[in-house]
């Protein structure tokens, strides 16, 4: 078998036998085996819960995530590109950036009540700032001759963005929009512990309040890690066209 | 027809330094079709020169007239082809070179790209990104780009300066074959003697601090021209006498 599939293919074996031997010498009768995991995961699916958390989840991120990226996107282009408004948004930007998007769950509360534009707002305010800061660094960094060069053929400020900008940058974009999804995802489990009543964040919190099943809790953070991986690949694909490779070490 | 007219450049020094004078009375005319080429000492602001003919950066006197209008800013009818890598990596090299022509119809676009794939001998790798190719493809594909959009001149910064010894040679002979056959104006600017006596009718010698024009000298050698004729040597050691560089290396 081939190294890649075998190495890390051991180390989950090797995980789950210390796992279930830890439990078992604990003599714990809260925390889960992993067999009690699998059989959580199986009464999840026969309940018609599995489905319904993780659809709810994704529906957030997705609305969230593509709301940051539209907006972001062109923001940070124009932000880059036009000095003055550069000069003016970036200290507000700079102050809004360091707050945790879990500071703002009161808030989101407020506004949207317990319902799903609550953690919407809170995935897009995670991914906006992420994605906003990238756009406006690529801008600032793009190569000189390229908009000179583009220039010099007689562009209209439209195409400049379209032709020039916009693809010299997408690289960079495409990098930040993995570093966003990725902290959308973390976002939105700790927004459903708190601003909902479904999804994967409110299934732990729920299983253990409910009545302490740490099986379903734990079930539910596999089902999170796994989903996380999996939208991990997908903007990674994004990585492949061939537009964008340039943009990327030939390393991977 | 280019005529530059008492041209200076004088950049303000920062914080109470003295300010630099980059350029100081420089004369120069280029009649339609000629092959002029601009050399000098690294630092003797040759391509500065250029960057002000193109419209890229203003001079602080003195005038740039291209067809007797003075020129207010980079324009499609004068194409710079870049020092460094110009060409756009997010580009396929045929889109590379159709990047000026996007206005003309698909028909009129698809013919023009072929032919000057053809021209500069890039047959075969119309579908090709910029990273799969070697300097002096790159370079080609510069070249193919600015001729596309039929430019009454065309102004090179340097164009082989990055490529090795044999491409070097290579390019020269392709870009005189090209000259001919497309009758363009081109002002060239390099700090290699050898090429500008290969490729010039006239080369212009310039001296540093500030950077002003020392010498033009006409170059009547017939094409394609003999590396080893005595009259051919004779304008190169001109040249470098001129520079007031000595012939030989070491000390006697």
């Amino acid at each position: 078998m081939k190294k890649s599939i075998l190495l890390p293919l051991s180390v989950l074996v090797a995980v789950y036998f210390l796992w279930d031997g830890a439990v078992l010498l604990s003599k714990s009768d809260i925390f889960p085996r992993p067999s009690q995991v699998f059989f959580a995961i199986v009464e999840l699916i026969q309940r018609g819960l599995l489905l319904k958390y993780v659809v709810a989840s994704l529906f957030r991120v997705s609305v969230g995530f593509v709301l940051a990226v539209l907006i972001g996107v062109p923001l940070g282009l124009l932000l880059g590109w036009f000095r003055s408004a550069f000069l003016a948004f970036n200290p507000l930007i700079q102050i809004l950036r360091p707050i945790s998007p879990i500071a703002w769950i009161p808030i989101a509360i407020l506004w949207f009540k317990v319902d799903d534009r609550a953690p919407i707002f809170l995935i897009f305010l995670s991914s906006l700032f992420p994605i906003t800061v990238t756009a406006i660094a690529a801008v600032q960094n793009i190569q000189p001759v390229y908009v000179r060069a583009a220039q010099n053929f007689g562009v209209t400020r439209i195409d400049l963005f379209k032709r020039v900008i916009f693809p010299a940058c997408l690289p960079q974009i495409i990098t930040s929009l993995r570093i966003s999804l990725g902290i959308a995802w973390l976002v939105v489990v700790a927004a459903e512990m708190i601003a909902v009543n479904s999804g994967l964040g409110y299934l732990i919190i729920d299983a253990r309040n409910a009545g302490k099943r740490y099986d379903l809790v734990v079930a539910g953070m596999l089902m999170i890690g796994l989903i996380g991986l999996l939208l991990d690949l997908l903007v990674r694909s994004l990585e492949r066209f061939e537009e964008v490779k340039w943009g990327y070490s030939e390393r991977s | 027809m280019i005529s530059v007219r008492d041209l200076g450049l004088t950049f303000l020094g920062k914080r109470g330094a003295p300010p630099i004078e980059v350029l100081r009375s420089v004369n120069l005319e280029v009649l339609p079709g000629q092959f002029v080429c601009i050399v000098g000492p690294s630092g003797c602001g040759k391509t500065t020169l250029l960057n002000i003919i193109t419209g890229f950066l203003k001079q602080s006197a003195g005038d740039v007239l291209v067809q007797g209008a003075p020129v207010k800013g980079p324009d499609p009818r004068r194409i710079f082809v870049f020092q460094d890598n110009g060409v756009f990596p997010w580009l396929t090299v045929e889109q590379n070179i159709g990047f000026g022509i996007a206005r003309r119809s698909l028909q009129e676009q698809r013919e023009i790209v072929h032919r000057y794939v053809q021209m500069v001998g890039l047959t075969g790798f119309e579908k090709a990104y910029p990273r799969e190719l070697s300097g002096g493809m790159r370079q080609r594909v510069e070249i193919a780009r600015a001729l596309a959009p039929n430019p009454e001149i065309i102004y090179m910064d340097e164009p082989f300066g990055a490529l090795d010894f044999i491409t070097r040679l290579k390019m020269r002979a392709d870009l005189t074959r090209i000259w001919q056959e497309e009758k363009k104006t081109i002002l060239f600017v390099t700090h290699d003697i050898e090429e500008s006596v290969q490729l010039a009718d006239r080369v212009v010698v310039m001296s540093s601090r500030p950077g002003t024009i020392r010498k033009q000298i006409r170059i009547e050698l017939p094409r394609p021209r003999d590396l080893d004729s005595p009259e051919y040597l004779d304008v190169r050691d001109e040249i470098f006498r001129t520079i007031g560089m000595s012939l030989k290396v070491g000390v006697g």
